[in-house]
């Protein structure tokens, strides 16, 4: 597969860079970028970020792995994230997560073999007067039990 | 409790709209504040007490004042909606629901200091949050109220942009100068202070950071001017803060009270009470990383900084997390010493290494392997983190582990106690006995499950 962004992503980059006063500040947003596209940051997309942004490959690596929402490998499709911060922990938040281990057969950053699911014990994400929380992708999930929990999961197959 | 000033999340249904905000007088405390000087304002946020609601409450005029005079010069204004504290969940709601107002602030904030450009940093969790900050941007942009047309809207020399930077997942970024380096395009490492942002901030150019509450209630300030806002809450701590209770509370939310108000109102009032109606073990006033007060002393208890500070523990950013008599103190604490030791930037030995062997002995103690020497050896190693640290986090870390061990001592014991698995020693060539693979037969025997 050719990494490369398309012309319309490469003029939306240019677009971000006018924001900052310095070009290497338009990293993270390209590293969002980049995630939106190809679903994780490889060492091929960080050598075409370092090239794009004329960076040193080595702060490219040192700031995709500072990050913990830019993935190093590849995720699933959903990627399940169940938080068990303390407030999220008080309402059974860990529960939630041992359920999840078990019903996905898979641990923290881990994704299914058919690459459906993936799992992460994230920490708190701001949700907390809807503890427990769970979000997949994007969206935020509150308030949730073991049994919505399985149907939400069930319901994204 | 009703009656409360609503300054920040108001009932006006749509008020996150722009026209909707204009037809309340959205925009017109910016128009005022243009009929003053700069100095002028930063006076009057002087006056009116506010005090920073991102964790140290620090006086906002204050910090204002600090930065160089002028509008030659390039100056910066980032805005902390990163947010990233456990039980904190309040910036979100201006996001959601009064992102002009924060708007509206930041213009009043920028024209004061004489700002050329603000970021506002908001974590990357809240995608759709910031999709709505975006939105409401765009609009405000649209509408010529941000950037180069504002010149003509407003008829004024003064103009200022504003952008949205994203994070991606790091809790020190909420620190101020980690969340400057986040913006520049480097890791979150904070620096060493001074200088300060004042003087060195975002690319080396003189900076304020504030967080999103705060400048959120700026516009509050210039509608009611400096001595009303004063007259509300406490007088060391004015003004009203957006609590967010979670927890074992039938009502968990963001409710915006006066700052001052009763512990136990906002808990059995607001709230409505406990879940079950079980007694309270333990309360942590203002996010995970502050000390946290025992169930039988918040009687009387005022939600303040001056008045927090009283009882060895602080303000924060008005997270309140209620435990019921039920809970398991070491399992929160150990969670608690778990993220501050996952959101360690590793600059600092003392904050890198210390929160990895807190999190290692509390693990010990939860396992049922440590000794009560242990307890002593945990509090030693939180006062060899705080204070030792380039930022705050280790602070942070210590804090909560101290305070917990300390003021619930008697249950660290029983733990310790209750669960000590006596070791065998070379029960399997060598291998450590523990609970799990230690049986005692009749005649109290061990015999190794392996």
């Amino acid at each position: 597969m050719d990494i490369a962004f398309s012309q319309e992503e490469i003029e939306k980059l240019e677009q971000i860079k006018t924001k900052y006063p310095e070009p290497k500040a338009a990293l993270m947003p390209a590293l969002w970028m980049a995630q939106k596209k190809w679903g994780w940051i490889s060492p091929e997309v960080m050598q075409y970020i370092s090239n794009l942004l004329n960076l040193p490959l080595a702060h490219i690596e040192g700031v995709a792995s500072f990050y913990t929402m830019y993935h190093k490998k590849p995720m699933g499709k959903h990627h399940v994230q169940v938080c068990t911060n303390v407030s999220c922990m008080l309402r059974n938040g860990d529960k939630i997560y041992e359920h999840a281990k078990e019903k996905l057969g898979i641990g923290h950053m881990e994704a299914t073999q058919d690459g459906t699911f993936s799992l992460e014990e994230v920490e708190c994400m701001g949700a907390c007067g809807g503890a427990p929380m769970v979000a997949i992708n994007e969206d935020f999930y509150e308030n949730i039990d073991i049994e919505s929990f399985d149907k939400l999961l069930d319901s994204l197959k | 409790m009703n009656n409360s000033p609503k300054l920040i999340l108001t009932d006006i249904a749509d008020y996150h709209k722009l026209d909707v905000y204009k037809a309340n007088g959205g925009y017109n405390q910016f128009r005022k504040a243009l009929t003053m000087q700069p100095d002028e304002i930063i006076n009057e946020v002087k006056a009116s007490g506010l005090r920073g609601r991102g964790g140290a409450a620090f006086p906002t005029g204050l910090k204002w004042s600090f930065m160089p005079k002028g509008n030659d010069i390039i100056k910066y204004l980032a805005v902390n909606g990163d947010e990233s504290e456990p039980g904190s969940f309040k910036d979100r709601q201006i996001f959601e629901y009064n992102p002009h107002q924060l708007i509206e602030g930041i213009l009043i904030a920028a024209y004061a200091m004489g700002i050329t450009a603000s970021y506002i940093y908001i974590r990357g969790e809240y995608h759709k949050w910031i999709d709505l900050m975006q939105k409401a941007l765009d609009d405000a942009y649209a509408a010529g109220l941000v950037g180069q047309k504002m010149k003509d809207t407003f008829g004024t020399n003064f103009s200022t942009d504003i952008y949205i930077h994203k994070g991606a997942g790091a809790y020190i970024c909420g620190e101020e100068t980690s969340l400057m380096n986040s913006i520049q395009g480097d890791r979150g490492y904070p620096r060493v202070k001074p200088p300060f942002p004042a003087q060195f901030g975002l690319w080396g150019k003189p900076t304020t950071v504030n967080n999103v509450e705060t400048i959120s209630t700026i516009p509050a300030i210039m509608k009611l001017g400096a001595s009303e806002y004063a007259k509300i809450g406490a007088p060391g701590h004015p003004g009203t803060l957006l609590f967010g209770v979670s927890g074992h509370v039938n009502k968990p939310g963001v409710y915006e009270l006066p700052t001052g108000t009763l512990l136990t109102d906002i808990i059995y009032n607001v709230c409505g009470g406990v879940r079950g109606n079980k007694k309270i073990k333990a309360i942590i006033p203002g996010g995970s990383s502050m000390p946290p007060l025992r169930g039988d002393e918040i009687e009387g208890v005022r939600m303040d900084e001056d008045s927090l500070k009283v009882l060895g523990t602080h303000i924060g950013t008005g997270g309140i997390m209620v435990m019921d008599e039920d809970t398991d103190l070491v399992k929160v604490t150990l969670r608690i010493a778990h993220f501050y030791h996952h959101e360690s930037c590793g600059q600092c030995t003392p904050c890198r290494e210390g929160c990895g062997w807190m999190e290692k002995i509390l693990k010990r103690i939860a396992k049922g392997e440590a000794a009560s020497s242990d307890l002593d050896l945990l509090i030693d190693v939180a006062n060899n983190i705080e204070g030792n640290t380039i930022c705050a986090l280790g602070d942070a870390a210590a804090w909560p582990v101290r305070g917990f061990v300390t003021k619930f001592r008697d249950e660290f014991e029983k733990a310790v106690s209750q669960n000590r698995v006596f070791v065998a020693p070379n029960a399997v060539h060598g291998k450590q006995a523990t609970k799990s693979n230690l049986k005692f037969d009749n005649q109290m025997k061990y015999s190794p499950a392996i």
